[in-house]
């Protein structure tokens, strides 16, 4: 009897868990959501009426979109198209380049792979600012500043987490694999190329998904380091039609705003367990 | 032995395997990290006719008031999310591994603003935030405390789901026979939540606090969309406060804003904020090291 109350009571406790954090749930979308409903929205109706529906004189079609896509002179679809070529090209760069340096640094560790190693640590706590305006005019000194070439600052910028996480993993691969490799014949190169690169996979995914959402995302290192009249990426879009004087057309904002999020929400649908996979073993190591 | 036969062979290979990362770290760390510190040191407009002044830039931005107005505003700020989103990220973990129905789906759901990045997440809580306080005739602009929480709900939103995927690896390692044996002797939930499952997710906790301190330290983008620093609040001497700024958006205002012989200024305040931002981060493996010595 009372063993059949403990576990009512169980039950009673799990389902008003249950409808508290599907409550809390919904409030969480409602940002998402009221991005979706005001890009529909005729602009002045944005500030007055932010949380109803656009129905009747508010709705405004996909008006703000059309006019998103040419907002301020500048056209949306080369924003997409510069962000999307920056964060492909850097995530590759990184992804090949430090995990061959981790390799070397872990297998050869002399004296120079040791300063190169916990320089790269060391890197990882030093915030943006610190290096912000030396960087960006060493950058445009050496013509870094466009979006073909900025990849090699991010691969500068960036290495440090990615040799932290690819070193850490090569440690735990036993050596004799690759001894077996050598003794068949195999060079450095193939060694690495069919040897060991398949077996790093796991890591090249979370640390590849760290600097997509890095590079996606980011927005004061392009902006400093890209020639903006010529070059945006999405973020820097976006801040431009948003903090720059004079009237701002909210509605068109929040179309361009849903634009870039779309995206990101199918990417983390679909790519969902290695996001949180990656993310945690970031923070756990960073 | 084995050195013979491997390493040698791999060392004639440095400039394709170290090379590239060797020179684009010099290019984009190593050169501006030296050329950054020797230039907190020197008065200059370009960087080519830089002339050496010693520590003046340092006593420049430790008398600017709103240097110092913005370092105690983001170490308050910090410490308000760090509490907050490390509380509500441990209650979501906790919630999510009772074994309830649906607990994935609202992992996914409270996962998912962290990938929305910083500048549009600031213009959707500025929009959603003026929806409210235009009913009252204000604004997000025109009080600072309506600032100040509306970048803690914002970081709130962002981060709690970021600190739960942490919290609740931590909580699935918990042993699972520690909290069997504590349901047997008797202990409350209450009790057992206290006395065995925290003790046992402490290294979660740590990484999490540290790591919201640093993200709150080191704030720009949302604090650049949000409030921009607004309101602002002019000094008698004539300078500006600009009451929400935060440490790194005040160094971006010195370096791009003002007049350009304050750029020195603002690359030792740069200096400051790294030795800031670096001294959390040693403190936490200090801390860390101390904790696996006790184990």
């Amino acid at each position: 009897m009372n063993k059949q109350g403990t576990l009512a009571a169980e039950r009673r406790r799990k389902t008003i868990m249950s409808v508290v954090l599907a409550v809390i749930c919904i409030i969480y979308v409602l940002p998402v959501l009221t991005v979706v409903i005001n890009s529909f929205k005729v602009n002045t109706f944005v500030k007055t009426d932010t949380f109803a529906v656009p129905t009747g004189e508010m709705w405004a079609g996909f008006a703000n979109f059309i006019k998103g896509m040419t907002f301020g002179n500048y056209p949306f679809w080369n924003s997409v198209k510069y962000s999307v070529l920056i964060t492909v090209a850097s995530t590759a760069l990184i992804l090949l380049f430090t995990s061959m340096a981790a390799w070397y640094i872990a297998r050869v560790n002399s004296f120079f792979c040791k300063v190169i190693y916990y320089l790269c640590v060391f890197s990882m706590v030093v915030p943006f600012q610190m290096v912000m305006f030396t960087l960006s005019k060493t950058a445009d000194s050496l013509h870094l500043n466009t979006p073909w070439t900025i990849p090699i600052v991010y691969l500068g910028f960036g290495a440090g987490l990615a040799i932290f996480m690819f070193v850490g993993f090569v440690k735990s691969i036993p050596l004799e694999i690759e001894e077996a490799a050598s003794i068949d014949g195999c060079g450095p190169v193939r060694t690495y190329f069919s040897v060991v690169l398949p077996m790093l996979k796991p890591t090249m995914i979370s640390v590849g998904i760290l600097e997509i959402m890095w590079v996606w995302n980011d927005y004061l290192l392009p902006y400093l380091v890209l020639d903006i009249n010529e070059y945006r990426t999405i973020p820097i879009h976006i801040q431009y039609l948003k903090g720059s004087y004079g009237t701002v057309d909210l509605g068109a904002t929040m179309a361009l705003i849903l634009l870039s999020i779309i995206p990101v929400i199918i990417f983390y649908l679909i790519c969902q367990k290695h996001i949180i996979k990656g993310v945690a073993a970031g923070a756990v190591k960073g | 032995m084995r050195k013979g036969i491997f390493k040698n062979p791999l060392r004639r290979w440095f400039w394709l395997f170290l090379g590239p990362v060797t020179a684009a770290f010099t290019i984009g760390f190593v050169w501006p990290f030296i050329q950054g510190i020797y230039l907190s040191f020197c008065k200059f407009k370009l960087i080519r006719n830089a002339t050496f002044i010693g520590f003046g830039n340092y006593v420049s931005a430790l008398k600017d008031a709103s240097f110092m107005h913005s370092f105690w505003y983001t170490a308050l700020f910090a410490l308000t999310s760090l509490v907050f989103i490390n509380i509500l990220g441990f209650a979501a973990a906790y919630a999510l591994t009772q074994g309830i129905k649906g607990s994935n789906l609202y992992r996914t759901v409270f996962f998912m603003p962290n990938l929305i990045g910083g500048i549009v997440l600031g213009y959707i809580w500025s929009m959603i935030f003026d929806g409210i306080l235009s009913r009252y005739g204000t604004s997000i602009l025109l009080e600072t405390k309506y600032g100040f929480w509306g970048l803690i709900i914002l970081m709130c939103w962002q981060q709690i789901g970021y600190m739960m995927i942490i919290y609740i690896a931590g909580l699935q390692a918990v042993p699972e026979d520690m909290l069997e044996a504590a349901k047997i002797d008797g202990a409350t939930k209450t009790q057992t939540l206290f006395k065995v499952t925290i003790p046992n997710v402490m290294p979660s906790i740590t990484i999490c606090t540290f790591l919201s301190l640093t993200n709150g330290f080191k704030l720009f983008d949302q604090n650049l969309a949000l409030t921009g620093g607004q309101p602002f609040i002019i000094q008698p001497d004539g300078s500006t406060i600009k009451t929400t700024e935060m440490l790194a958006l005040n160094i971006y205002n010195t370096f791009y804003n003002s007049n350009s012989a304050s750029k020195g200024v603002a690359q030792a305040k740069a200096v400051l904020f790294f030795i800031l931002v670096a001294g959390i981060g040693l403190a936490q493996l200090a801390y860390t090291r101390k904790r696996e010595v006790q184990q």
